[in-house]
């Protein structure tokens, strides 16, 4: 019987590069950004490492195929180094391929990084996915927000909201993680936005709005990880462990069924029931200290709170426009502003939000810190909510 | 043995542009197009072209039961996509006919759909589906821009059950030159109108008609109902006047439609039989190079196969704009700036395509005979997961007739479209199929959950490179 990974790795240290517009620098330079940090944060040589993970996601505009180009860009010389590919999930995937690797004893130590560099297209929002060569022929060629905005008429139908009432808590959505964004120094936007100025913004994909979308930037994050044991003998006092890292993929129910109603994400919730199991959490409501989920457009973490069973169906909008998930709320949501201020390069998001959990949990978060966390949840999602990947971790304190 | 015309339809894109919005924009170089400028011209949305406005117009003739009766497709058409791959082998195809049968584009003429009428029925061709469909262009601040529209009419051919029964025909051929589009030119160059008028109309069609009736063993009195497609107002009137015909000269859909080429008679004898009474005889006549006369009489049958669409429906159920740009961008006549997004490379794969082809063209669903879920796209194994039988075990389903409704949509205005915002969301059918879709022609009051849906033939993507055309199904909202 599986036990799952609960407290068999831990986390030797985390790196994040500065999210933005980094034209000064390229994919190369930003992958070195975070695995500096990392190292130094878990305090080894790079030959210590015995693995990596290495994520990027839209090789289009990226380093193109294979690990070749992090294992020549950060002299991994002569490791095992994986390219993983996974949409929005990709981040999360380098974590999982690392941890898994030594929860299975067949490494010490091993490395997750993700990078994405989407400035350099010529222009904003995300390169347009190549979709197959069958699907090419049928299915429309939608962009990002029009995927994810289909949840938004659903919802409604479902739950009798109307236009303005659901519009209004999109709103909150993005504000809140906008006055948190003020707080994060490698955020990308990092100044308040009105509720009025995001109500009125110009519409990208109806409902959303511009402020209802998350930023594009630059960016990577990377992680090291290791045994709780390898890590105290390398002197680490307070561990965060790794309590559950979980994935859910479509197989076309969703897309294809007249069951799902337009209104929810289903892999979100398989995702999180596992993951719940795995981390032994029984009332994530109570029991979570704070969450990183995928922001991507605010009615996406508006149906997400749902989804991870932390507002009760059909009580997404109410607890949102209450300050629920608000900085000094009853669990609070996205801290470092999230996607919508550090932006979506999709290969690093995930590690992104891990390490803002890895810094809270260790209380190294400084004008951000919340008291006493305990247990912190990550959330991705890849594709579109009806045809995705959602991938969601749990972090905690060990022992 | 009688043999005619047994079923009937039409299509006209729903986009109607006013005239005036033309005449007012070209009045700096062009004020006399002011006086032109009253009523609408039907125009193609960016996906409509003379194959999607066919398919249309043949659905609109073809009950699904009726279309075992097709043995053969001709297609007529001066603007057909492709001048070397059967245009009407899509045509059939979308259809969902049997490969069992012959496909023929008539082409070369304006009179190509008249033409292409005339022989089916003097030959006897039974089964054969005569569609003619014209996208035609024509150049900005041009008498022909505000002229011109476009549209499709189908007409299905046989011994029983007969609408219009063939009584008799005629035709000649002359190099007579009143208008002329060479193979690389997208628009037509025109004599002047008082020439084609009087040495044209005038000397040439009257012998014609004279043959025709003389064949049919009928006087110009017997005759009811007088088409003569002409893209000049009072043409089809003064002929009409010359040959002594005092009955009624049909409408030209002027008004609202305007003319569409090679399909333009045929549009006009779909609109006389919706409104012929039975024993009514109608003579139309074909123009270009020559002419054809055709003398139809309208039978009982009128009453009982009227199209479930017809040239009435296509008239209600435009979609008015006054946006000159806007035809003129789906047109070609502009080139907006579409931004980097417009860039995309749209190769497709020919012998990817190939092997789903005709279930894409017919939007062929399959339904799992193990547990009866209805699916599209059809892949190797039932998508329920309490089934995931093997795909050998599914059954064909069309989704073509099929009613849908919106599940979920929004107006995207990030992705790259020709015709913004990109409607688009989930179509959820009747069946339990459900899919994501383009929704078009979607009028100013956008989309909601719960509205109906029925489904429409439309160019997919354009591969502009290649000059190939993707053409798949859309949703658009079922007409008020």
């Amino acid at each position: 019987m599986a036990t799952g990974i609960k407290d068999k790795v831990a986390i030797l240290g985390m790196g994040c590069a500065r999210f933005g517009e980094r034209w000064d620098v390229g994919t190369e330079e930003l992958l070195a950004e975070a695995f500096d940090e990392a190292l130094k944060d878990a305090g080894i040589e790079r030959g210590q490492i015995d693995a990596a993970w290495f994520g990027s996601a839209l090789d289009s505009v990226n380093v193109g195929n294979s690990a070749i180009p992090a294992s020549i860009a950060l002299r991994l010389d002569g490791i095992p180094v994986s390219r993983v590919e996974n949409m929005c999930a990709t981040g999360t995937e380098t974590l999982r391929g690392a941890a898994y690797a030594v929860a299975s004893g067949a490494v010490d130590i091993a490395l997750a990084v993700g990078v994405e560099k989407l400035k350099d297209t010529g222009y904003g929002g995300l390169p347009i996915p190549y979709k197959g060569t069958l699907n090419d022929l049928w299915l429309p060629q939608v962009s990002a927000p029009a995927g994810f905005a289909q949840l938004a008429g659903g919802y409604r139908a479902k739950h009798g909201i109307n236009r303005d009432d659901l519009k209004g808590a999109m709103a909150h959505v993005s504000w809140k993680s906008h006055q948190n964004g003020t707080l994060s120094p490698k955020a990308h936007l990092r100044k308040e936005v009105s509720i009025e100025t995001i109500l009125n913004a110009p519409m990208i994909a109806e409902p959303l709005g511009l402020f209802d979308c998350c930023g594009v930037s630059d960016g990577a994050a990377a992680a090291i990880v290791t045994t709780p044991e390898i890590a105290r003998a390398l002197g680490k006092r307070d561990l965060v462990t790794i309590k559950a890292i979980q994935l859910s993929i479509s197989s076309g129910i969703e897309s294809t069924m007249a069951s799902w109603d337009g209104s929810f994400v289903r892999n979100t919730r398989t995702a999180a029931t596992r993951a719940y199991h795995e981390a032994g959490i029984t009332d994530p409501r109570k029991q979570l200290s704070m969450m990183e989920v995928h922001d991507c457009f605010s009615i996406t973490e508006l149906v997400t709170m749902e989804d991870l069973f932390v507002a009760g169906e059909g009580r997404a909008v109410h607890d949102v426009l209450d300050g629920f998930f608000d900085r000094d709320g009853g669990v609070p949501c996205q801290i470092d502003g999230g996607l919508k201020c550090f932006g979506h390069p999709v290969a690093a998001s995930g590690l992104r939000m891990a390490y803002e959990c890895y810094n809270q949990l260790l209380g190294r978060a400084g004008a951000r810190q919340i008291a006493s966390p305990s247990l912190a949840l990550t959330h991705n999602l890849g594709g579109v909510p009806y045809q995705g990947i959602a991938a969601i971790s749990v972090f905690g304190l060990h022992g | 043995m009688s043999f005619g015309i047994t079923r009937y339809g039409a299509y006209v894109p729903r986009l109607r542009l006013q005239r005036a919005a033309i005449a007012a924009a070209n009045a700096w170089m062009a004020p006399g197009l002011k006086s032109q400028g009253k009523g609408t011209r039907a125009f193609c949305n960016w996906d409509e072209d003379a194959i999607t406005m066919a398919v249309e117009a043949a659905r609109d003739c073809l009950p699904g039961s009726a279309r075992a009766e097709v043995r053969g497709v001709w297609l007529a058409s001066t603007t057909l996509p492709y001048a070397d791959y059967q245009n009407g082998a899509v045509v059939a195809a979308a259809l969902g006919l049997s490969p069992a049968l012959s496909t023929l584009d008539l082409a070369g003429s304006q009179r190509a759909g008249i033409s292409g009428l005339s022989q089916a029925l003097a030959g006897g061709h039974e089964g054969t589906l005569l569609i003619g469909s014209e996208r035609p262009k024509a150049k900005p601040a041009s008498t022909q821009e505000l002229g011109y529209g476009a549209g499709a009419a189908a007409f299905l051919l046989g011994r029983e059950n007969i609408v219009a029964r063939f009584l008799g025909h005629a035709a000649s051929t002359s190099q007579f030159a009143d208008h002329l589009r060479d193979s690389d030119s997208d628009y037509d160059y025109f004599w002047e109108e008082r020439w084609v008028r009087e040495e044209g109309y005038a000397k040439l069609i009257p012998q014609v008609v004279q043959s025709a009736l003389g064949n049919a063993r009928l006087g110009i009195a017997d005759i009811a109902h007088f088409i003569l497609p002409s893209p000049f107002r009072g043409a089809a009137e003064a002929i009409a006047k010359r040959i002594g015909f005092a009955g009624i000269v049909a409408d030209n859909l002027g008004d609202w439609c305007g003319h569409a080429g090679s399909a333009h008679g045929l549009l006009m004898l779909a609109d006389a039989l919706e409104r012929a009474t039975p024993g009514e005889k109608i003579l139309l006549i074909g123009f270009g190079q020559g002419v054809d006369v055709l003398i139809l009489e309208v039978t009982e049958e009128v009453l009982a196969r009227r199209p479930s669409g017809g040239i009435d429906a296509a008239k209600s159920s435009g979609i008015l704009t006054d946006s000159y740009m806007r035809m003129l961008s789906f047109y070609g006549e502009v080139k907006p700036d579409w931004g980097m997004r417009g860039e995309k490379n749209e190769k497709a794969s020919l012998s990817a395509q190939n092997r789903v082809a005709d279930r894409l063209a017919g939007f062929v669903a399959g339904t799992c005979r193990a547990c009866g879920t209805v699916q599209f796209p059809r892949l190797a194994y039932c998508v329920n997961p309490a089934c995931v039988a093997p795909a050998a075990q599914f059954d064909d389903h069309p989704l073509t007739e099929e009613s849908a409704a919106v599940l979920t949509y929004t107006a995207d205005w990030l992705s790259y479209y020709p015709a913004p915002p990109l409607y688009v969301g989930f179509a959820q059918f009747d069946s339990g199929a459900r899919l994501m879709m383009e929704m078009v022609d979607v009028g100013p009051e956008g989309l909601e959950v719960g509205v109906r849906l029925s489904m429409v033939f439309r160019i997919k993507e354009r591969d502009r490179q290649r000059g190939y055309n993707r053409y798949f199904w859309k949703a658009t909202p079922v007409a008020s």
